[in-house]
């Protein structure tokens, strides 16, 4: 179960390079769980990558966490889902008994917004590997989505309006986190006014780039017990992956979280209607469509009419993203770690003017890639039945 | 020669052979001779049955099985070229490919597009299969 959270600074925050919103978020997290730092003896981070100096044994090493359990699964965004997973069954089985996952990245501070390039900076530069087959047509991160969105309004008829209605109604719960990198409330309008990035995706289907940092612990339920936070019980989780390079996207319509969502739930033992809270990768409006769809929220192909009645507003039925999501509060490059520590937060009750009602079960839907990995964490402030 | 400041693939002990059917105007696509399963890009497994796939070529026709347009990018060769149509290609054959639908005025790009695929040679043993609509699209 989930014992501690922790956020670093964001959404600027020039005095942190990236190790230190590691640090910063897990000095917070130790000191909320009301933990040891000696206590650890697992460490988990999906850090290093594209020559990024937090790889998870670098972090253990700098840290200087004596483990007897790591894991550097890197799957993008969701690798945080992923890791509730592995931590999950690594402690029910023993292998260590107090684990800590951080994340960080000071993205905003150190490249700014500027212009996409995919990573490829100089002129005829050589690419190996499955990147070869992709990089000289020029597709971005955001076309990458904007693709899925597009097959996704031939096959259903999504519109536009639909997609916008989820940022307008992530932007609503933006404005009341005072640390949201995006406040002012938007409109419909203003997202469909707003200029085109990758035809069908607005500006305002995208998310911000911020830096930021978190982390949370995991024990067991009888360390748990002496601690004193309520703990946050992980009830189910699961992954699934369909792709990783877009071009290997079998079905652009549809994701893995069709596959993972309903395992996680089915592990969580609950359906649908047993859920307060949702913590959707919001990287995209098309992504959090095609997760609904997949986790069996709306039906496939319905999420945009879904979308307009109002489900995921601050007072619907499933609130989605109450600290503003990636879309307007919070998104340094891999926002699934944000899921989880809003998620607690909400369950716990702590999360005031934003508070969801009686909040005690919450779904945290990871994306990572191009819609490519989908890892979905189920977690309640009631223990399982 | 195209002078192509874009990213270049590297060809390796798999790939070269694609990359330089294409320098000749051939596209290859991979089939299995065990379970018949056709396969883009080129592995050394059939992702399918895990048995050493074979070349096939293929026609070079297929329709646009989704698209986007590209209007912010900021790497070489493409920042000049905005906006542009990136596209997944369902080959006749039945694999989709990724490639650019060039030589076409964007607002008639659309899924289901029929296109024909026209080869740039950017180096000696490397050309880039694109997409243009068939006449009378």
């Amino acid at each position: 179960m989930i014992v501690g959270i922790g956020l670093s600074d964001y959404p600027r925050a020039p005095h942190l390079d990236a190790v230190q919103h590691h640090v910063l978020a897990a000095r917070r997290a130790i000191a909320d769980a009301g933990i040891a730092k000696s206590d650890l003896d697992g460490y988990v981070s999906a850090g290093g990558a594209g020559g990024m100096l937090d790889d998870a044994i670098t972090m253990a090493e700098y840290l200087r966490i004596d483990h007897r359990y790591i894991d550097s699964t890197m799957t993008g965004g969701s690798s945080f889902e992923f890791h509730v997973q592995h931590l999950a069954a690594a402690i029910r089985d023993g292998q260590c008994d107090t684990a800590l996952v951080t994340y960080g990245s000071d993205r905003l501070s150190a490249t700014g917004r500027g212009l996409g390039t995919g990573g490829f900076t100089q002129p005829k530069q050589g690419v190996a590997g499955p990147a070869q087959y992709e990089a000289p047509y020029g597709n971005t991160l955001v076309g990458a989505y904007a693709m899925h969105a597009m097959r996704h309004m031939h096959e259903f008829g999504t519109t536009s309006e639909q997609l916008a209605e989820i940022a307008v109604g992530v932007r609503e719960f933006a404005s009341l986190n005072p640390l949201a990198i995006y406040r002012d409330l938007i409109t419909v309008d203003d997202v469909l006014a707003s200029r085109m990035v990758a035809d069908p995706l607005h500006k305002l289907d995208c998310c911000a780039v911020t830096d930021g940092g978190g982390a949370f612990i995991m024990t067991t339920a009888e360390r748990a017990r002496d601690l004193p936070n309520a703990p946050v019980y992980v009830l189910g989780a699961a992954g699934a992956q369909t792709h990783w390079n877009i071009s290997q996207q079998t079905d652009f319509s549809t994701s893995a979280a069709a596959v993972a969502g309903p395992r996680a739930m089915q592990h969580a033992g609950i359906g649908v209607d047993d859920v307060d809270l949702l913590m959707l990768y919001d990287s995209f409006t098309i992504t959090v469509l095609m997760l609904l769809e997949g986790l069996g929220f709306a039906p496939r192909g319905e999420g945009g009419p879904w979308v307009q009645e109002g489900h995921l507003r601050r007072g619907g039925r499933f609130p989605m993203n109450t600290d503003g999501g990636g879309l307007s509060s919070c998104h340094p490059g891999m926002r699934g770690m944000f899921l989880i520590t809003e998620a607690v937060r909400q369950l716990r009750g702590h999360a005031g003017v934003v508070q969801v009602p009686d909040c005690k079960v919450a779904v945290c839907a990871g994306s990572g890639g191009y819609l490519s990995a989908i890892g979905v964490a189920v977690l309640s402030s009631e223990a399982p039945s | 020669m195209t002078d192509w400041v874009k990213p270049l693939p590297l060809p390796d002990n798999v790939s070269a052979p694609y990359w330089a059917a294409a320098r000749e105007g051939r596209l290859l696509v991979q089939e299995c001779p065990q379970c018949g399963n056709r396969q883009w890009y080129p592995r050394a497994l059939c992702t399918r049955c895990a048995a050493e796939p074979e070349w096939l070529e293929c026609t070079g026709r297929g329709v646009v099985y989704t698209y986007c347009v590209i209007r912010q990018m900021g790497t070489a060769g493409f920042r000049d070229e905005v906006p542009y149509v990136v596209a997944m290609v369902e080959l006749d054959e039945g694999p989709r490919v990724m490639g650019n639908v060039i030589g076409v005025d964007i607002a008639e790009v659309h899924i289901g597009l029929a296109v024909e695929a026209e080869f740039i040679a950017v180096a000696d043993d490397i050309g880039i299969p694109q997409w243009r609509p068939l006449p009378n699209h």
